[in-house]
């Protein structure tokens, strides 16, 4: 007999996500459904506006990314007009970009997604002189983890728990049969949890030097940067400097020696392995290190065939809304996207609760619309985006920044190349991709000083011709994968605009062949250890680092009134 | 108007409150996470400052704090993108954030909690009835309603971010609408606001103390619980609801720039020798004298920076539907015709005189700009 399990909210994410997944009587998935329940329309709101404030728009898409939006919508409007920034500009958004990365890699592995692989209370029973010893074997230097520090972090935990109110923490799936670190192991995770607390503020004031603040930096310009007295201060140049270090010590001496430590605790368990999603891998060139110099390079992997990569041909993009919340299903090129809301909504269904009872509750209508995500395809294909596919890509591809490290983390924890194309795998990617942006960032930054040397301009002069019509596009890598924004330009505002974001990759709903996206399809095939805890489908989604506010995106580019459809609220 | 005998009673009342935690109060708890009470006392007299009250409020402060674990906290996200939410993460000074995640007791909150589906639905449930009329609301986005209400549902029953905000209303001791999105609806609502989102105010009949920004400073949003705490009442507002302890200035008045301004030196274009110099960002669009706003005297990120100082022009983010009103960003506001959106409480005294005043401080700011620059360009 099949059950469904429903799970809404997925905590620990940006966004509003709901997965539903239908499991038979051994407790193994067959079936799979991820949709957004939250629609917002910002690509609406774009249109008819100066194509100089459609930055500011976009970057509102998402305050985690929080620059990612912003770069790109402005971005998109250089393209459009043939204005290439100064390199000093490009290379201060490399600076600033490199603060994303961090921050964002670093907060969802502790943050985020540490609470799926760490039971924290499990680190009261810890010895604390053998978690001292233990944090060794994954790094001579380890982060905060001496024996004093280490008895510090357990008894405020102690006392956290002896209060008998757990706050943010309560109610979790905590003594889950499929958590496999030690108490000791635990405890080094706890202590850089809290240390990644104050490291977070670090790196975020990093974006902030260059960028006024963050979340939503405000120094980009069509043209350039406003930021220019920063980069012409020595003392402001040195804050980013040494402050970037103090993140890349963390990086290098906490994040990347516990992935280690994770990778081999969990190298056997099997709700994290041998789950690729979908085996297409799709990724950008991004990181300008110097004129021209890139971290990472653009391709596409099909079929996890990773013998050879493809170039990225960008009118092979199409989006499609078969099972999405809006009227027009068939596949279209971004720059020809249409996108009208026709909400349809849950319907009656049951699901299994967290008493494990059968009860009541709203389900996807899976058989017809059920997200407000739409179905971008390559080719007609789902892809994988994210930092498993660029370091894969890369990889494959020879990228000479990218291969020490992986090899050196197969090495360390002796999982065989093809480990990573799991839950597992993606988590160490986003880790080697942090360690790969923290240990070359400042090459940026040194070019970066060198140029400012014999040039100090910081924009480019453009006009916005009114008569003319323009076309544009950014396409690029961000922390949670392939990012492309396109825009079309008349009479001087803008005519329309469509973001293709990882998440929508990722968390793509079915198409029209009954294909899902990633999500979808990792989890099929899953055994879930405990129906009322569904902590293994939590993990394999949180591996992906859902944004689901950037996800959900619309466009509606016939310049319809969109507020004028009545809704069909079917509940 | 300080009345040092109703804080004395309040900070009474509060003590008499059974705390939430069994054994601790925040001075112990401190102690132990290796807080000094001397390190204590000095974040309560930054706070007291930040406040702008008297010095001699510091040990009321410092007591009200302590009784601060008293107070559950329920955070929803609506219409969002997390900004704010991540803001908070980036609190000031080193031990604030410890102090939100260790003595607040935040029930329910999507981005940090470690419950999720069922688990998380039936925290939100259960705070709201363990701590009816107890529990500080924030609540962070806009809400879509009427005919697109099911544009956002949130939980296992497919409740609506509506009912979910409304009922969480209800029950609340407090509530705050934290950013631009929850306080005037946001990007969202932006014209033509295709999900019909509309601020909290529009939920509930009771009192939203509105903390706009986009997103604000963490020091606005903790400042707020904290001037709760202490006088038991909410701070004074301005017709936007608005605490004007930090919204009471515009960003205009105590910008580092403001010297050049008076003095008409402009940047001209981003980039140009006037960028480099630092000089006023007004011609390049700032909306800093239309923008009440404590950014110029708080910054972001530990006083980092704030857009002036990095060289852009504030876009007024903490205005009601600045989005559609203060567009183009990156031009100034003279060119512009004022409406009636803008102008209402916009300015300190507006309250009392009306919009004619501030389309007349736009039009003297703009004169002033132009006589200034005239004299600069003659010399």
């Amino acid at each position: 007999m099949s059950q469904r399990i429903i799970v809404d909210p997925i905590t620990r994410i940006e966004g509003h996500l709901r997965v539903e997944v239908v499991v038979d009587e051994n407790n193994v998935v067959k079936e799979a459904y991820a949709g957004s329940t939250l629609w917002r329309g910002i690509e609406t709101i774009v249109k008819g506006r100066d194509p100089r404030d459609a930055g500011f728009m976009t970057q509102r898409i998402c305050g985690v990314c929080t620059f990612s939006h912003y770069k790109a919508g402005i971005v998109a409007v250089e393209n459009a007009l043939g204005i290439t920034p100064p390199l000093n500009a490009l290379l201060t958004r490399t600076l600033m970009n490199a603060a994303l990365f961090l921050h964002d890699h670093i907060v969802h592995f502790y943050q985020l997604h540490g609470l799926d692989w760490a039971d924290v209370v499990s680190a009261l029973s810890a010895d604390v002189k053998k978690a001292s010893d233990e944090a060794f074997k994954y790094t001579p230097n380890p982060y905060a983890t001496g024996a004093d520090k280490l008895l510090e972090v357990q008894q405020r935990l102690k006392a956290f728990v002896d209060k008998g109110n757990l706050g943010p923490f309560a109610n979790a799936y905590y003594g889950h049969p499929t958590y496999r670190l030690t108490p000791e192991q635990n405890l080094i995770v706890l202590s850089h949890y809290l240390e990644c607390l104050r490291i977070q503020r670090i790196i975020a004031q990093c974006m902030a030097i260059f960028g006024a603040k963050n979340p939503h930096p405000q120094s980009l310009t069509v043209g350039g940067v406003t930021c220019v007295m920063d980069l012409l201060s020595p003392s402001r140049m040195g804050e980013y400097m040494e402050k970037f270090k103090e993140v890349q010590d963390f990086v290098n001496r906490a994040y990347y020696p516990d992935l280690v430590m994770a990778g081999k605790a969990y190298a056997n368990e099997a709700s994290v392995l041998n789950d690729i999603g979908v085996n297409n891998l799709y990724t950008f060139q991004e990181f300008q290190l110097g004129k021209n110099e890139w971290l990472f390079e653009s391709g596409i992997i099909k079929n996890g065939d990773i013998s050879k990569v493809y170039e990225v041909e960008e009118d092979k993009i199409t989006e499609e809304a078969t099972h999405s919340w809006y009227k027009d299903n068939e596949a279209l090129h971004p720059y020809d996207g249409k996108t009208n809301p026709n909400y349809t909504g849950l319907v009656e269904g049951e699901s299994i609760d967290h008493h494990g009872k059968n009860v009541t509750s709203k389900v996807f209508d899976t058989k017809g619309k059920y997200s407000w995500i739409k179905a971008p395809r390559y080719e007609g294909n789902p892809m994988q985006v994210g930092p498993l596919a660029n370091i894969v890509v890369n990889y494959a591809k020879g990228n000479k920044n990218v291969i020490p490290v992986v090899d050196e983390f197969l090495k360390e924890t002796g999982l065989p190349l093809n480990a990573v194309f799991s839950t597992l795998g993606r988590t160490a990617a986003r880790c080697i991709e942090a360690k790969i942006v923290a240990n070359n960032a400042l090459r940026a930054f040194n070019n970066l000083v060198e140029n400012l040397k014999v040039d100090e301009s910081t924009c480019a002069p453009y006009v916005i011709d009114n008569t003319k019509e323009y076309k544009g596009r950014y396409m690029g890598h961000v922390p949670r994968g392939t990012l492309s924004h396109w825009c079309r330009i008349k009479n001087g505002v803008i005519e329309n605009w469509q973001a293709v974001v990882p998440s929508t990759w990722n968390a793509s709903p079915k198409d029209a062949n009954g294909i899902g996206g990633s999500y979808e399809q990792c989890l099929i095939g899953l055994k879930i250890a405990d129906v009322k805890q569904p902590l293994e489908i939590i993990r394999k989604i949180h591996s992906y680092d859902p944004c689901i506010a950037c996800a959900v995106h619309v466009m509606d580019t016939k310049g319809n009134n969109l507020s004028e459809y009545k809704v069909n609220v079917n509940l | 108007m300080l009345d040092f005998h109703h804080l004395q009673t309040r900070l009474n009342e509060l003590e008499k409150l059974p705390s939430l935690k069994n054994d601790s109060s925040i001075t112990q708890a401190l102690e132990k996470s290796g807080f000094t009470r001397r390190d204590f006392m000095k974040w309560a007299g930054a706070m007291t400052a930040f406040l702008a009250l008297p010095a001699s409020l510091t040990p009321m402060v410092a007591k009200a704090a302590e009784l601060a674990d008293r107070l559950p906290v329920v955070w929803l996200h609506m219409a969002e993108c997390t900004g704010c939410s991540e803001s908070l993460l980036r609190s000031d000074t080193p031990t604030i954030d410890s102090l939100i995640f260790d003595y607040i007791s935040l029930e329910y909150h999507e981005t940090i909690m470690a419950a999720a589906g069922w688990q998380a639905e039936e925290n939100l449930e259960s705070a709201i009835e363990k701590y009816k009329n107890k529990y500080i609301l924030m609540v962070e986005g806009g809400i879509p309603m009427g005919d697109t209400e099911h544009f956002l549902t949130i939980g296992p029953h497919g409740k609506t971010g509506y009912e979910l905000s409304k009922m969480a209303s209800e029950n609340a001791l407090a509530i705050f609408a934290i950013g631009t999105c929850s306080s005037f609806g946001g990007i969202q609502a932006a014209r033509p606001n295709p999900s019909n989102a509309q601020p909290l105010s529009k939920v509930t009949s009771k009192t939203v103390i509105n903390v706009p920004g986009c997103p604000p400073s963490e020091k606005n949003i903790v400042g707020n619980v904290l001037h709760y705490l202490l006088f038991g009442e909410l701070p004074a507002l301005d017709v936007y609801n608005r605490p004007k302890w930090a919204y009471g200035l515009r960003i205009h008045d105590l910008c580092e720039r403001r010297g050049h301004f008076d003095a008409g030196e402009f940047v001209q274009s981003f980039g140009d020798e006037g960028a480099k110099n630092g000089y006023c960002l007004y011609k390049v669009g700032c909306k800093g004298p239309y923008t009440f706003n404590n950014c110029s005297r708080e910054r972001f990120n530990q006083h980092t920076s704030w857009p002036i100082q990095a060289g852009h022009g504030c876009i007024g983010c903490s205005e009601p539907n600045f989005w559609d009103t203060m567009g183009p960003f990156e031009e100034p506001m003279a060119s512009h015709k004022f409406d009636t959106v803008f102008g209402l409480g916009a300015d300190s005294v507006s309250d009392k005189i009306g919009i004619g005043v501030l389309t007349l401080t736009g039009v003297a700011i703009a004169a002033h700009a132009v006589i200034a620059s005239m004299k600069k360009n003659e010399e």
